[in-house]
């Protein structure tokens, strides 16, 4: 009983590791990323020391800011919930990841523990239920703000829950019958098969226009651009979270971020093969990790020794660019990234060519976890990505979208999927 | 809109063809063009337009018309004989002088005071083409022009006649 507590406790605190760890990142991917985009420099100011790392010092500040800031509760609000909504979409947001698979397994002494928190037979039905349940604080942080213009906020994000959530689901029920399973670790290890020996079996290849819907369906689910129209800061003001300030406002800021992390993990979970590698299944990944580990080790040092050179260049040329601590930082990466890659090549003196067959295990597993989180970062950046191409949607724009284009396609996809599944077995 | 009398009303609704009104290729397109703006400022960030405003600061010419300073002469004193002809010419009244009576006969007058409000001054400079001796000249340079009170901004003579300062007042 004991180790199994201790298993899942181990397994809860390395995914809200990735979360919580992802998400300084991701606001400063948004922050660069959309600077970048519209040709601007982004944030580049705030530093520790000199050390800037091109603006990731900003979350940092942020924080303290947020933190130290006044939080201020309007007049007549409804008290309980208005605190409570906050928390409700930070909740929901952390409940969902505990039925995704994020790798295969794990062999530590002799037992072999699935990388999971709970491995639900019902995995995708948990999710749906919670992931909807995120509205509730959108809804209730609106009404209870005692404002226009939250009200309007919430109002809409039910309005488009409703119309998407039908999408969303249908649009899953086209994984669901070809892998004939509610559970998320076997349409996962569904996904590790190719076809014809040739390409994935992704839930992308399989359902390609159920990938496209589901996509979409999932943007409205996050709020996210182009379908922010909770938010809809040009006609809204702000939306559901106007009223909130302080720490309150950074849960919902977060909470936000969350949620994208965490469609981004459904996403690669249910369509990207989850921590499936194509062409470089588990046995493979283990016979030749005496190979691989060798391989990977040598990249990262060349990768890091590349690093360091090119910021000591930058070095030299920009010696005398601020005149302050900040000339120091392009020096000071340069020894960092040059000690990263002293340890890797240090790492070869253990001898990686002849590692046992435990090491190949824990290899491949590791391989496959670093799959994984690359997905659910490229999954990530796509969101903000996208929020930076596409203006949002006028309302009734959204409303004919969901109704008249992804519902009746939602349906066609599922009926085409069950007839030629029944044809084919 | 030149296109107006061409087409009849809302005829540009019509022109999206299918591939358009599918969405999708036009994301991808959009997706794409974002993208490249991205690669290239990602690869080249030394290249962008952008100027890092406090570090960097841009070049005026030499004719660019900065914070007020009033000439000294030999001695120390202003150069200024008071004659009004700048508080006249200024459009927006900033410029408000006391005259007195100057100890040495070959000068008529000094100005007793000689205030600026550089938050009413719209930096024109037609007091510096009216003054008669030279006495007013905007070639300090200065443009960044701070302070934490609305009174700091009326300057005095003293402070326009050692103009060593940088913006801050």
């Amino acid at each position: 009983m004991i180790p199994v507590l201790l298993e899942s406790l181990a397994k809860i605190v390395f995914m809200l590791l990735i979360i919580l760890g992802l998400l300084p990142p991701l606001i400063w991917a948004e922050r660069k990323g959309a600077a970048f985009i519209q040709d601007r420099t982004g944030p580049n100011r705030a530093q520790i020391l000199g050390v800037r790392l091109a603006g990731l010092i900003h979350p940092i500040a942020d924080v303290f800011k947020l933190l130290f800031k006044e939080d201020i509760r309007p007049q007549r609000v409804h008290r309980v919930l208005y605190a409570l909504a906050p928390l409700t979409v930070m909740a929901v947001a952390l409940a969902t990841f505990a039925v995704i698979p994020f790798g295969d397994y794990i062999i530590i002494g002799g037992r072999q523990i699935p990388l999971v928190v709970a491995d639900l037979n019902v995995g995708i039905l948990y999710i749906l239920a919670i992931a909807s349940l995120g509205t509730y604080g959108v809804v209730l942080g609106g009404w209870a703000s005692n404002n226009k213009f939250t009200f309007l906020g919430g109002v809409r994000s039910s309005a488009q829950m409703i119309s998407y959530e039908i999408s969303l689901g249908l649009a899953l029920m086209g994984i669901l019958l070809i892998f004939s399973s509610f559970k998320l670790t076997d349409i996962v290890a569904g996904q590790s098969a190719l076809i014809w020996g040739l390409v994935p079996k992704w839930g992308v290849v399989v359902q390609p226009l159920g990938f496209v819907l589901f996509l979409t369906a999932v943007f409205a689910e996050t709020n996210r651009n182009p379908f922010d129209l909770p938010e809809g800061e040009s006609e809204i003001v702000a939306g559901f979270h106007l009223e909130y300030s302080s720490m309150k406002f950074a849960l919902f800021f977060m909470a936000e971020y969350a949620h994208m992390i965490i469609s981004a993990m459904i996403v690669s979970s249910l369509y990207f093969g989850g921590w499936n590698i194509p062409w470089l299944p588990r046995p493979v990944l283990e016979d030749k990790a005496g190979f691989l580990l060798p391989v990977c080790i040598v990249l990262v040092a060349l990768f890091c020794g590349w690093a360091s050179v090119m910021y000591f260049r930058r070095a030299q040329r920009e010696r005398n660019k601020f005149r302050d601590l900040r000339d120091r930082e392009p020096g000071l990466l340069g020894v960092a990234f040059g000690g990263a890659a002293a340890i890797a090549l240090l790492c070869l003196l253990l001898k990686p060519w002849s590692v046992g067959p435990g090491g190949a295990s824990l290899f491949a597993t590791i391989v496959q976890v670093l799959a994984f989180v690359a997905k659910v970062i490229f999954f990530s950046w796509f969101f903000i990505w996208v929020r930076w191409t596409l203006p949002r949607f006028r309302y009734d724009q959204l409303m004919a979208l969901g109704w008249k284009l992804m519902l009746p396609l939602s349906l066609a996809n599922l009926v085409i999927t069950a007839v030629v599944i029944a044809l084919v077995s | 809109m030149p296109d107006n009398k061409r087409l009849p009303d809302r005829a540009w609704l019509k022109r999206t063809n299918l591939r358009e009104s599918l969405y999708l290729w036009e994301i991808v397109r959009g997706l794409g063009i974002t993208l490249k703006h991205l690669v290239r400022n990602v690869l080249r960030t030394s290249e962008m337009p952008t100027m890092q405003y406090p570090d960097e600061k841009r070049v005026y010419g030499p004719r660019f018309r900065g914070r007020h300073r009033l000439m000294q002469r030999e001695d120390g004193s202003p150069r200024c004989v008071a004659c009004m002809m700048c508080s006249t010419v200024c459009p927006a009244d900033c410029i408000e002088i006391v005259a007195a009576e100057h100890p040495d006969p070959k000068i008529e007058k000094y100005p007793a005071s000689f205030q600026i409000d550089l938050l009413r001054c719209v930096y024109c400079g037609l007091c510096e083409e009216a003054c008669p001796c030279d006495a007013i000249r905007m070639d300090t340079g200065i443009y960044e022009i701070a302070a934490d009170k609305r009174e700091k901004f009326v300057v005095d003579k003293d402070f326009l006649l050692n103009n060593d300062s940088d913006g801050t007042l």
